[in-house]
């Protein structure tokens, strides 16, 4: 096996810089790596062996012609399958979208290329992006590295498995409510979910458009931080996309000093229905960061303790409206038309097979919100429960400059466990939710492993919206600590460490 | 009683556009009718003077210069459909005979 697999993303970038290895080496140790290993894993849906060569050929030429190239250049890539690739087929791990390959790249995509990312292939992922274990794949579900018998996380569970089985130095994912930070979180990964409008929506396929945010994943702060830095920024097809400059989360996570800073512990994202073990690692990196000279204190969200009932009205709503698209007209599967059959019937017949459950239920969970009748009730109250959450975030951030909870209250659980029962499957993203109905920043990042199972812990650290850097500043300066204490990476310490 | 009925449920799929066997929607007018009950909850604390909040960010309306840009080719356009015919995507009858 390849030694380069082992680097971090900011140390290959430097090697192919400087000429002690090349793009095409780093991609074809990479692939060598998902052929090894992604028939225990199944991390991705689509692997572009011929394409990823090609590109880092191209990679390879470009630096050889004298071209000043990023410090990913000639990195490696996985894109979650949601991300528009206009070389590759993007299905969102649906069967309605089964072989389909879109026109034109993602904002993201188009950025990354341009920054010389060589893209390894499309990873699996809860359908449509709804769902909190990756199950919900019509393509079968993704293994997690640490135990093969349990969830990866969701929905961004492909992207997080590859990167922790070292299938992947950098994965892209989309946050809409947690779909980053708790699969990050339960492979003991970095993962971030920017501000919203902070990374580009454009040739994303949409679940909730209100609050769907692409963001990175990453073995460290600092690579987690170079991914985001490369593809975030204003995009004028983006209409929600922010016109402000990009946060320096590079910076923050070299600098890593968090000695003045205030942190503020959310007393309602803990206690009750969450793990001991999970607990006793947040307490933990609590103390630590008293010892890194920040200044804790406890705060009180009460609002939050509404934010998942609310999430599962609003994302509903709004994934009924966007998936009202799959009219099995224009693109993707269709189902019955032999001649019989209006239009309206054949779509109906399309969307009913071509869809999962999960998606079902919030199409018609969100229908039933937006109807007349019940809209006030359900939809209506909802908004208003999102004014009180930004109102909580405003008035804590008056006291502090950064929000800790654990990232997830449970480490992974068994594939199949939740599977019949979407209510507890909902209770992953107890924590993560209400950073997204505020349009918040935050980040996951490993505070070490249950007692209980072994399994990986997250931290998670929210900052107001645009300060993006206060998460990665936090990150860094806990994953150095932790780094010294335990004598190396977490990750190490998996069954499939390199 | 039932936050949901299953005849409501099967109304709702078909304004889905949803064709769902009876069994699917037996198993999710249960399914519904417990998310229904727990989400709720947002009835409890919502008040008629606070305002509602759709959206992360004050949105508003965003223009581009008037500059006629390129965009898909007819053949771009057309290469995911599922039928095509003389450069248009083929459709079932969408109109009945009678109109």
């Amino acid at each position: 096996m390849s030694e380069l697999i082992r680097l971090t993303a900011a140390e290959l970038g430097a090697a192919i810089a400087s000429g002690e290895t090349s793009a095409v080496e780093a991609a074809q140790a990479y692939l060598d790596r998902i052929d090894a290993v992604d028939g225990e894993v199944n991390a991705f849906l689509h692997v572009a062996t011929e394409g990823a060569l090609e590109q880092a050929r191209a990679v390879d030429a470009r630096r050889a012609a004298g071209e000043d190239l990023g410090p990913l250049a000639g990195v490696p890539v996985a894109h979650k399958d949601v991300f528009s690739t206009k070389d590759m087929p993007t299905t969102a791990a649906s069967r309605i979208l089964e072989g389909w390959q879109p026109p034109y790249d993602a904002t993201v995509t188009a950025r990354l290329r341009d920054a010389g990312l060589v893209i390894l292939g499309k990873t699996n992922m809860d359908e449509f992006a709804m769902g909190s274990s990756t199950e919900n794949s019509a393509y079968g579900p993704t293994r997690n590295p640490w135990d093969l018998d349990r969830v990866p996380g969701g929905s961004s569970g492909g992207s997080s498995a590859a990167v922790a089985a070292f299938e992947a130095p950098l994965a892209t994912g989309t946050d809409t409510g947690g779909s980053i930070r708790q699969p990050a979180a339960v492979c003991g990964l970095v993962g971030a979910k920017p501000t919203y409008g902070g990374s580009s929506r454009y040739g994303l396929i949409a679940f909730a458009s209100s609050l769907d945010t692409p963001g990175p994943f990453a073995r460290n702060v600092l690579d987690a931080a170079l991914l985001h830095e490369a593809f975030s920024g204003h995009d004028p097809r983006d209409s929600t996309s922010v016109d402000a400059p990009v946060p320096r989360v590079v910076e923050a996570a070299k600098r890593a000093d968090i000695a003045g800073m205030r942190v503020g512990i959310v007393r309602e994202l803990s206690g009750e229905g969450y793990q001991a073990g999970v607990l006793e690692r947040f307490h933990e990196a609590v103390e630590l960061l008293e010892s890194l000279g920040a200044k804790v204190v406890e705060v009180s969200c009460p609002s939050f303790a509404t934010a998942l009932p609310a999430y599962y009205l609003i994302a509903p709503s709004e994934c009924s409206s966007n998936l009202a698209r799959f009219d099995a007209m224009r693109y993707g599967l269709r189902v019955g038309d032999d001649g019989t059959r209006g239009a309206e019937e054949v779509m109906s017949l399309t969307r009913a097979e071509g869809f999962g459950p999960e998606v079902k239920r919030r199409i018609i969970l969100g229908t039933y919100a937006l109807s007349s009748g019940y809209y006030d009730a359900y939809y209506g109250s909802a908004q208003q429960v999102r004014t009180l959450i930004k109102r909580d975030y405003d008035a804590a951030f008056e006291q502090v400059d950064v929000l800790v909870s654990p990232t997830t209250p449970t480490t992974a659980f068994p594939i199949g466990e939740r599977a019949d029962d979407p209510m507890a499957m909902y209770l992953a993203d107890l924590c993560t939710i209400p950073t997204n109905l505020a349009g918040n920043a935050a980040l996951s990042v490993p505070c070490g492993l249950a007692a209980e199972d072994g399994l990986p812990v997250g931290l998670q650290v929210m900052a107001p919206a645009l300060a993006d850097d206060r998460t990665y500043l936090v990150g860094a300066a806990v994953e150095a600590a932790l780094k010294d204490r335990w004598g190396g990476d977490l990750l190490s310490r998996s069954a499939f460490a390199v | 009683m039932s936050a949901i009925t299953r005849d409501e449920v099967a109304h709702l799929a078909r304004l889905s556009r949803l064709a769902l066997p009876e069994d699917e929607l037996d198993q999710l007018a249960a399914q519904l009718d417990v998310i229904i009950s727990a989400v709720a909850k947002v009835q409890e604390v919502a008040k008629g003077d606070i305002p509602p909040t759709s959206h992360a960010l004050p949105l508003t309306n965003v223009y581009r210069p008037d500059e006629a840009v390129p965009g898909l080719t007819p053949d771009q356009a057309l290469a995911g459909a599922p039928a095509v015919e003389d450069g248009r995507f083929r459709v079932p009858q969408i109109l009945g005979e009678e109109e």
